[in-house]
């Protein structure tokens, strides 16, 4: 494998590149934050809002296990929505930024 | 939640030195032919698979990141066969069989973890690193100190995870087959050497997929056999679970006095609210972070990424993983729910006071019993995915912690990355083979020992020490080589401290007060007024035994008289006393019925002389081993830091020593090489490729 140097410098401030960090670093930090914060949520209610956690919603199943389910679902969901932005669209910004080099260099 | 790991870990170990009354283990003897001969198939098909990936196993690429050949869902598969450790395969079950609805809310945060690695950590690593952690941080700080100290925090993270799988999967095959604590260390370590050291990455990561794949096919039959009476349905399957008599006296049984003004649907609809088993919410909150962050620092997990040939694969590989670690907790509250209504929290914890035995338990039960084909036969089918868990999640460790000590410190820090292809592949065998005795020899040492405090070591260093390196050296300009060597040594040395004096040591007075309550029983106690609730004095209250503390309690109602307990002791003399005349009176019966009801008695009574001389046997082993002790090993006569985990002081310290050590010094490198670093990680230019075969 043949690695190159490339003037990095160069590239870091190339509006492409700045436009796919800026993209990224918001999409990522958006995510991580609602993530982080869903999550503490679980402990924080089962040991502060018992009541919430203790009523009935369908049949005897109560809030308490449809949150924890929830847990899974809104992690699969986060994983499901990164993946396709960054094969849509974060992929593609990056081979870009790549095919422009090939062709510059 | 990790105090529950601790807890499963240290019944486990607990069990180690009671092991006597159980060394028949689960599976009774006559079917013990059963069990070896589904474990020799399991043998034999990882070792036909180390036969196939030696062949292909000769460079250090190959030997460390299986040529990065491996695709995306096979690494999905890997990362789930590395994770999913007995403790939570078998804990977690365990937990929800005895506890309900905390045990299932503990699992939540195994699973939550990887959102982390998935948007911060798995595709920056695939793009920038080589082999091991210490290539990212070695990326644009100081090549060899940076590389000495992840190296060492990756050598102790997994010695200590490494330990504590070892001495919980000594035992655990103890209590399932009854094969010898020793015996089963030196087969597991010989096996996972032989895998490592023959087939490298590759072997290993195959290993793992078969693992993975038995233990959601075990899981899946089992969830589909308890849940299909119900037609699927979760409400009706929850309700016959509390409506069975023996949870219903599991929770009555949990809550002690409060359940007497309760009603039946109460004490079972209780079951699934929580608070059963977690008690300190500011401790799950550190576990939490320990959890989230500390996954993304496991250096067997960082590895897996290398094995892949691009970022995408990365992305999809933790896709498939979260699918499948997730898929495969949901799975969990059926077994454990099930296994509380079909075989019982009396007989699990009889077993294994832990829960671990929980699934296995079930399997039997599903298949028809203890003495029927079928039921031994899945019996023998689990306890074989536990056996091939353990093995595989522990050459996952092995090999990260031999990649960190053949790849960074003798190749990069004593060879100044000089060495010879050959060279490196010999010391990569080398390290693994030391890693592996080392292993072993610790994991015999430990026997019986408290491990509890490992499991919670191995994740706090990693979440304190690790990911704020690699995190910020990855995210942060201005991050540098002194920012991240006090960030790693302050971490990993303020996480192992606070555990050291946390309440997961041994503490002897404890140890001797609760033996002495076995023995001698307790004495009464007078009726009690009702108390209000009592506010903390502070918030560091919480977390540490300051002096004039005064600890949050919540209101007490007004408790009746209690009588004296009486201890093993005299319920021995008791019932001693009473078996001869029993058994005297026995022939003198001439009714059929009475005759009956009287040897039942008899046969009741002997267990119960069984069952209290193992409470004193296990009472008398604790007093032995703190005899002459008064103070833990770090001379503290109770905790003075009150968590069980350490995270939420040490991984801000991390993050913050980071921070203050780049933002006081200069380093011209970690400057210059950052447009590159962040580039490179974005785009994946120059990324370390695949090698054809």
């Amino acid at each position: 494998m043949s690695s190159k140097n490339f003037n990095w410098a160069a590239i870091d401030a190339n509006p492409k590149f700045q436009t796919l960090h800026r993209k990224k670093t918001m999409f990522l930090w958006g995510l991580m934050i609602f993530s982080t914060i869903f999550y503490f949520l679980l402990p924080i209610g089962a040991a502060y809002y018992q009541d919430l956690f203790k009523i009935k919603v369908w049949g005897v199943v109560n809030f308490g296990i449809m949150f924890a389910l929830s847990e899974f679902v809104v992690a699969w969901v986060i994983a499901f929505v990164y993946s396709k932005k960054a094969n849509a669209e974060f992929d593609a910004m990056a081979l870009e930024i790549i095919n422009n080099l090939k062709a510059g260099a | 939640m990790k105090s529950m790991l601790n807890k499963l870990v240290f019944s486990a170990a607990a069990l180690g030195v009671s092991g006597s009354a159980f060394a028949a283990g689960a599976v009774a003897d006559e079917w013990k032919w059963l069990t070896f001969a589904v474990f020799g198939v399991i043998i034999a098909v990882t070792m036909a698979i180390t036969y196939w990936a030696a062949r292909t196993t000769h460079t250090t690429s190959e030997f460390y990141a299986a040529g990065r050949s491996v695709s995306g869902i096979q690494n999905g598969w890997a990362i789930a066969g590395d994770y999913l450790s007995a403790a939570s395969f078998l804990g977690i079950a365990g937990l929800i069989s005895l506890y309900g609805y905390d045990g299932f809310m503990y699992s939540v945060g195994w699973l939550v973890a990887y959102i982390t690695v998935l948007l911060v950590i798995a595709e920056p690593c695939r793009n920038i690193g080589k082999y091991t952690m210490g290539d990212i941080l070695a990326f644009r700080n100081d090549p060899k100190k940076t590389k000495t100290v992840a190296a060492l925090s990756t050598i102790t993270v997994s010695t200590f995870y490494l330990t504590a799988q070892m001495v919980g999967g000594g035992v655990l095959i103890k209590t399932l087959i009854g094969i010898d604590y020793e015996t089963s260390i030196i087969g597991v370590g010989i096996l996972m050497l032989a895998y490592v050291v023959f087939g490298g990455m590759k072997a290993t990561t195959w290993v793992q997929i078969t693992k993975a794949v038995l233990l959601v096919i075990a899981s899946l039959i089992l969830v589909l056999l308890v849940w299909m009476p119900y037609g699927f349905s979760l409400p009706a399957y929850l309700q016959a679970v509390i409506g069975d008599d023996k949870v219903i006296a599991q929770v009555a049984k949990l809550l002690g006095d409060s359940a007497s003004s309760m009603s039946k649907e109460e004490l079972g609809q209780r079951f699934l609210e929580p608070g059963l088993f977690l008690k300190n919410p500011i401790d799950q909150i550190s576990l939490g972070m320990a959890l989230v962050f500390g996954t993304a620092g496991m250096p067997h997990i960082l590895m897996r990424f290398f094995t892949v040939p691009t970022a995408q694969a990365a992305r999809t590989s933790v896709i498939w993983a979260m699918a499948i670690i997730g898929g495969f907790y949901v799975l969990t509250l059926f077994l454990g729910t099930g296994a509380a209504m079909l075989v019982g929290p009396a007989k699990i914890a009889s077993v294994d006071a832990g829960g671990n035995m929980a699934g296995p338990l079930l399997a039997q039960y599903l298949g028809g019993g203890a003495d029927s084909l079928m039921g031994n036969f899945m019996l023998a089918f689990v306890a074989a995915v536990a056996f091939a868990t353990i093995v595989a999640v522990v050459a996952g460790l092995v090999l990260a912690a031999a990649s960190a000590m053949a790849h960074d410190i003798y190749v990069g820090v004593i060879r100044g990355d000089h060495a010879t292809p050959k060279e490196q592949v010999v010391a990569a065998r080398v390290a693994s083979v030391l890693v592996g005795i080392i292993a072993i020899t610790v994991g015999i040492m430990a026997k019986g020992q408290n491990v509890a405090h490992l499991v919670a070591l191995a994740f706090a260093v990693a979440a304190s020490s690790n990911l704020p390196a690699v995190f910020l050296t990855l995210y942060w300009k201005k991050c540098n080589t002194t920012g991240i060597m006090l960030g790693m040594i302050v971490g990993a040395v303020t996480a192992i401290g606070l555990v050291m004096i946390s309440p997961n040591m041994t503490y002897p007075k404890a140890v001797i007060s609760g033996a002495n309550k076995v023995l001698n029983g307790e004495p009464a106690v007078p009726a009690k007024e009702a108390k209000p609730a009592v506010e903390r004095s502070s918030f560091m209250c919480e977390l540490f035994a300051l002096d004039g503390c005064v600890l949050a309690k919540p209101a007490q109602p007004a408790t009746p008289e209690k009588p004296a307990k009486p201890g093993v002791i005299e319920k021995l003399a008791g019932l001693n006393a009473k078996l001869p005349a029993m058994e005297t009176a026995l022939p003198t019966i001439t009714d059929a019925a009475a005759k009956a009801a009287a040897e039942a008695d008899i046969a009741k009574v002997k267990k119960d002389i069984a069952t209290a001389e193992a409470a004193k046997a296990k009472a008398e082993g604790d007093l032995k081993k703190v005899e002459g002790q008064t103070t833990s090993m770090m001379g503290l006569e109770k905790p003075f830091f009150l968590l069980k985990n350490p995270g939420l002081i040490s991984i801000p310290l991390g993050f913050l020593m980071v921070i203050l050590g780049s933002l006081f010094t200069r380093d011209k490198r970690a400057e210059e090489m950052w447009d590159e670093l962040y580039v490179r990680q974005n785009t994946g230019i120059n990324a370390e490729a695949a090698t054809a075969h």
